[in-house]
């Protein structure tokens, strides 16, 4: 090796000198060694190692969802470039700009919908990215700092998605806008001139539309990148989780990165963009008529992703509905890596057969809670009005708080009598509380008519 | 305090890290006014002048479209600017004339006309704006920042 890097270069021809100064191994590799040489030389490749366990390569382990938000964040950074050529961020201009791209841009509406459905979809793969990593417990140690980032991640996400939400300057992204910052003033002592600062005044205007519009292109997009980079570097340096059987039989499982993983995310790309651009030709992104800022819609409803906290924000008095109930949910989210000690079912869907159906059960037991719950709420519970004496934080707040964790606590000892794991245990409260949520979310969203009544969507 | 001398190498990077501190903390002031919001008079955010008192007849509640507020003069005579946005979720409240009372579209609270709450979800009474009257008595808003009240008292009322 050393002798042939002293040695004088040979005489070559300067077409061949020119193209191996710009791709210098061959790009059909004649042998692994080749083939690991071209990935550690490449500069997009060598995110991958030169070899793949072959228990990471299998699709239902991890159906490629952190691959897929990459390939999202690449089409709404391509996407979003050209949209930053036809959009005024001012309140005269920007609905103006919303029309000009539906009826005079060459392909405006297409763009847009690939935009427009790229961000939401990537918040929803988002979180199944996180569900896929939590229960194959891929966040066990070292990892746990990564998964902090890909919370830190999905948290920026949101808030990419939710800065572009106000950008087209319709009655939707307004009123949804309004409402979702008016959750953030619930916040004590904070709340409010956070509030102010990021709308530039008191209420959503001009200011807010430049405000965000900087977030949106400039801030939250470097954050992201910058995080993404870390994220990425830190999978690589700590390897993907496999079941620890496997991974003890070192190299033997191990297979060249090119073709075994190359050729899967080859594929996997191009279904993912056939995908994207059918559904981005065939489903418009919503548009309304240009914002109103005397006349709100009934019902006002934030933006979808939100609508669990409104939701939550109805059963809850605002300090517990918006500030404690969330806080202390991420914050448990941060603390699971930490307390999982369990680590010979790391690596294994659900951690074992058990947790498996304790997870299936959890997750429809939280469902049917959820809708109980808000059922009960809505028609027969009413502790302010059988207790009026007491402030509306406890009534409405400590003491419904109170009766949710000791149902909590009641089902963890029945899970233990039922020989969960400690982390088996976790893992189904983990999954009662999220499908809770998710149920939440799906109330507001669909459940919630004029005056935010409870409806059937059917009727 | 010691009488213990600091060495030249202590002091010096104890001066050069306190410069350090001084810097970030001077460019975040910058950056934190920079991005401050801004207001002009007569825009929402400014102050309005609403011309003379006199033109307001008792019991009238009239809305400020500009300004985002509506001027309520009550039965005894007294002022108050209340902010159109609603406590709960900050949607705007129409005034509705029939019944006399704020009811949001949104959620369905009700104030009342002075901005107490009626019916929740809104967790306080509508916020107020500053009334000041000059001298040729003239009412002046300035609505640059609301002022949130956790319940509705008579020291709100603006009186000529």
């Amino acid at each position: 090796m050393t002798e042939n890097e002293i040695q004088t270069p040979k005489k070559e021809p300067l077409q061949k000198r020119i193209l191996k100064s710009i791709q210098r191994d061959p790009l059909s590799p004649e042998d692994d060694r080749g083939r690991m040489k071209m990935v550690m030389n490449s500069l997009i490749l060598h995110i991958h190692p030169t070899k793949t366990s072959k228990a990471a390569l299998k699709f239902n382990y991890t159906f490629g969802l952190g691959g897929l938000l990459l390939l999202l964040a690449s089409v709404l950074a391509i996407t979003g470039v050209l949209l930053l050529f036809v959009y005024t961020p001012s309140p005269d201009a920007a609905y103006e700009s919303m029309i000009a791209l539906q009826t005079e841009i060459y392909f405006g509406n297409l763009i847009r919908n690939l935009h427009h459905w790229s961000g939401n979809l990537m918040v929803v793969v988002a979180v199944l990215h996180m569900l896929r990593v939590f229960y194959t417990a891929g966040f066990t140690r070292p990892r746990e700092f990564n998964w902090a980032m890909g919370i830190a991640l999905l948290l920026l996400i949101i808030g990419a998605n939710f800065t572009g939400y106000l950008l087209p300057w319709d009655q939707l992204a307004y009123w949804a806008i309004t409402v979702g910052v008016s959750l953030l003033d619930y916040l004590p002592i904070v709340g409010e001139p956070i509030t102010r600062l990021l709308l530039g005044g008191s209420e959503v205007g001009a200011a807010t539309l430049t405000n965000f519009y900087g977030l949106h292109i400039a801030i939250i997009p470097l954050f992201i990148f910058g995080i993404i980079s870390f994220h990425i570097w830190r999978v690589r340096k700590d390897k993907i989780t496999v079941p620890r059987a496997i991974d003890t039989q070192a190299d033997k499982e191990r297979v060249t990165t090119i073709p075994h993983l190359v050729s899967i995310e080859f594929t996997f790309v191009l279904v993912w963009i056939a995908i994207l651009l059918l559904w981005a030709t065939f489903v418009n992104a919503p548009l309304e008529e240009a914002a109103n800022p005397a006349h709100s819609p009934n019902p006002a409803k934030a933006a979808w992703y939100f609508m669990g906290f409104q939701e939550l924000l109805m059963h809850f008095h605002p300090v517990f509905g918006a500030i404690i109930i969330p806080g202390a949910g991420l914050l448990g989210l941060l603390l699971i890596p930490y307390l999982d000690q369990d680590m010979d079912s790391v690596g294994v869907w659900f951690r074992s057969m058990n947790g498996r159906w304790l997870t299936v059960f959890s997750a429809n037991l939280g469902v049917i809670g959820a809708f109980a719950f808000v059922l009960v709420d809505e028609y027969w519970l009413d502790i302010p009005g059988w207790l009026p004496f007491l402030p509306s934080y406890i009534s409405n707040g400590w003491i419904p708080l109170a009766g949710v964790l000791l149902l909590l606590i009641g089902y963890y000892q029945a899970l233990k009598v039922l020989k969960a794991s400690n982390c088996e245990a976790r893992q189904s409260l983990f999954t009662l509380l999220l499908a809770s949520f998710v149920t939440l979310t799906v109330i507001g969203i669909f459940f919630r008519g004029e005056g935010m009544a409870f409806i059937l969507p059917w009727s | 305090m010691s009488t213990e001398k600091i060495s030249r190498r202590d002091f010096l990077n104890l001066a050069w890290g306190a410069a350090g501190a001084l810097a970030v903390t001077e460019l975040s002031f910058v950056g934190l006014r920079f991005l401050s919001p801004r207001a002009t008079d007569g825009e929402f955010g400014g102050e309005f002048n609403l011309g003379s008192y006199e033109s307001y007849p008792l019991g009238s509640v009239t809305p400020v479209e500009v300004g985002r507020f509506y001027l309520v003069r009550l039965q005894d005579g007294g002022f108050l600017a209340i902010y159109r946005r609603c406590t709960h979720l900050g949607c705007a409240v129409p005034f509705d004339q029939a019944s006399g009372e704020f009811v949001c579209p949104c959620h369905g609270s009700v104030f009342t006309n002075e901005g107490d709450v009626l019916n929740q979800p809104a967790p306080r009474p509508l916020d107020l704006f500053q009334i000041a009257i000059n001298e040729e008595t003239e009412i002046i808003v300035d609505t640059s920042s609301p002022i949130e009240r956790n319940q509705t008292s008579p020291d709100d009322i603006v009186y000529i």
